[in-house]
Order: C-alpha cells, then sequence, then structure tokens
C-alpha cells in the first residue's frame, strides 16, 4: 500500500479518531497526539490492513481503547489537563454568546458522564453511526449500548433543565 | 414539523429507539429558531452535538517510515567501506623481486646501498678507535686499584710509626 492510498483510507475518519479522542482525553493537544499516534499505528501495519473488513470501525475501537489506556496512566499521575475551544454558530451575537455557554455547558456535563456512555453518546449522537457498527466497535450488544445512552443522554438533560430553570451553579 | 410529532421523537429519543434519519430530523428542528418554549432546552444538547461535528483533525501527520529504513543501510555501507579501508592495503603487499623494476631504479638501489654500506664501514672503523679508548680506561681502572694498595700500606706504616 503505498502512501497516497493509505491518505485515501484514512482521510474519511481521522476526524472521527480526533474528536472521539478529544472526548475522551479533553485537551486538544492530548487528543493530537493520540489521533497521530493511532495513524502512525495503522501505518505500520498497512500491509495488513486489506484483512481487516471494516478499517473505521477497527480504527475507532483503537482510538477507544488507546485513550483509556492513557486516561489510566494520567489518573495515576494525578494529571489534568483541561482546554475546550469550539467553533462559533451562525446566529445573531447574543443568540451566539448564550448559545456557546450552554453549548459549554453541555460538554462540561459530558466530561461528568462515565467513560462508557461517554463514547456512546459520542458514537451515536454526534457521529451518528447504527446501533450494530458501536456494537462491534465496542464489543457490547445492542440493548446494553441503548441502556446507556439513554441513561447518558437522562443525565444530560436533567442537568441541562436544571440549570435552564435555576441559572448555572 | 407539528409539535406533536417531535414531542413523540422526543421521547423515543430519551429512550434511545430513534433511527439515526428520526436523529437527523430532530437535530434539525432544534437548529431552526422557532423552537417550542417547553422544549427549549433540549436545544443546547442538539447544537452541542451538531456543533461537536464540525471539529476537525489539521495536525499532519509524518508518514516517512522509509527514510529511517534508508539511514540504516547507510551506516551498514560506511562500516562496509571502513573495513574494506583496513583490509585492502594489506592485499597489495605481494613480494617484489629487484627484476620487476625498472634498470634505472635498479641502478638507483644499488648506488644507495653502496653508499650506506660505505657508511656502515666508517662507523665500524670509528668503533675500533672507541675500543682502544675503552682499553685505556681498563688500564686505568687497574692503575687506580694498585693506588688503593698504596694507601692501605700507607695507613699500616703510618700505624706502626705511632707505636
Amino acid at each position: 500500500m503505498k502512501q497516497a492510498d493509505f491518505v485515501s483510507l484514512v482521510m474519511p475518519f481521522k476526524d472521527k479518531v480526533f474528536r472521539l479522542a478529544k472526548r475522551l482525553l479533553v485537551s486538544r493537544e492530548e487528543a493530537e497526539d493520540a489521533t497521530q499516534e493511532i495513524l502512525l499505528k495503522l501505518w505500520k501495519n498497512s500491509k495488513k490492513i486489506g484483512d481487516y473488513k471494516n478499517v473505521e470501525a477497527f480504527s475507532m475501537t483503537m482510538t477507544k481503547n488507546f485513550c483509556l489506556d492513557r486516561l489510566k496512566s494520567k489518573q495515576a499521575q494525578n494529571l489534568k489537563i483541561v482546554h475546550s475551544n469550539y467553533t462559533d454558530n451562525n446566529s445573531s451575537l447574543q443568540k451566539q454568546v448564550e448559545a456557546k455557554d450552554s453549548i459549554d455547558w453541555v460538554s462540561k456535563i459530558m466530561e461528568d458522564l462515565p467513560e462508557q456512555q461517554k463514547i456512546i453518546v459520542q458514537l451515536r449522537d454526534i457521529e451518528e453511526y447504527d446501533y450494530a457498527e458501536i456494537a462491534k466497535m465496542l464489543d457490547m450488544n445492542e440493548t446494553a449500548i441503548r441502556v446507556n445512552l439513554s441513561r447518558a443522554r437522562k443525565t444530560i438533560r436533567e442537568k441541562l433543565t436544571s440549570t435552564h430553570q435555576h441559572g448555572l451553579k | 414539523m407539528d409539535l406533536n410529532n417531535i414531542e413523540k421523537l422526543i421521547e423515543k429519543y430519551n429512550s434511545a429507539e430513534t433511527t439515526l434519519q428520526e436523529e437527523a430530523e430532530l437535530k434539525a428542528y432544534f437548529k431552526s429558531n422557532n423552537v417550542a418554549p417547553h422544549l427549549e432546552h433540549y436545544k443546547p444538547m442538539f447544537l452541542f452535538f451538531s456543533e461537536s461535528k464540525k471539529e476537525q483533525y489539521t495536525k499532519d501527520v509524518p508518514l516517512n517510515t522509509k527514510k529511517t529504513k534508508l539511514y540504516q543501510w547507510i551506516s551498514v555501507a560506511a562500516v562496509a567501506v571502513l573495513m574494506l579501508g583496513f583490509f585492502i592495503p594489506n592485499w597489495s603487499n605481494e613480494p617484489k623481486t629487484l627484476a620487476d623494476y625498472t634498470p634505472e631504479e635498479q641502478e638507483l638501489y644499488l648506488e644507495t646501498k653502496q653508499t650506506l654500506s660505505l657508511i656502515s664501514k666508517n662507523l665500524n672503523k670509528g668503533l675500533l678507535g672507541m675500543n682502544a679508548l675503552d682499553m685505556t680506561g681498563e688500564n686505568l681502572n687497574m692503575g687506580l686499584e694498585k693506588a688503593s694498595y698504596i694507601t692501605v700500606f700507607g695507613d699500616t706504616t703510618n700505624k706502626l710509626l705511632k707505636n
């Protein structure tokens, strides 16, 4: 496999890898490093890549495992890097600021979710994979994924309604 | 899309039973500016989901694994050349006879040989001269020994004289 072939194979899902890494590792730099690591690993094994039925699902699983490993080692070091930057959306300035605030708030709520739920929300609500694919990536059955997902959605919803009614904590 | 439908969809969504298409509808609805007031608090959530999807990985990935391999081979080649450098001079040291050289070179060789032998002969003559010096030195030593006898003799005569 040549470099150009590899790039065109990896191109469609490298952003997804990055976003999943960022969801889990929070810091942008950490996520970039993780993505680079994943892509290099894929490149090193590019001869075997033809054997995998679904390279994208395989890479997402790899990303998940890699990031969880990273988090484990980081928890041991008691280190936490928090960093978030988001692109703006196109509404009026006032709305924009409000929306940005609440969007930031959602991302903070998501940070508090258990890792499993974080991954599932990321894969389902943001990357829009179907349940069968997620089940394959995470090696779980679909019912368990649905249960986790509805719990995560419930948590986000409840926290959002409480802040919506009482203002920010 | 009417409100009733959206509410139903949200209910389904909360129990994670919506299809991807229905979720896309929900996202589209909450992106618009006329969201029903009692559903307003869902807005940031769906906005966040569609916003997050826009984030991109912009860093370049260095895929130059081949370069390092090339460097390895260069170092191997360098070592091989060094080793050859040590061995090649030894190969060319085959014994050569006088007949391999041209007549002028042979003549030169003989001349230098003669002059060198002349120098060595003269040196030997000089050495002979040095031998004579050696001999006188020996004789002097003998004389010194005899002189010491005389001093011993002198000591004893002094003793006798005191008595």
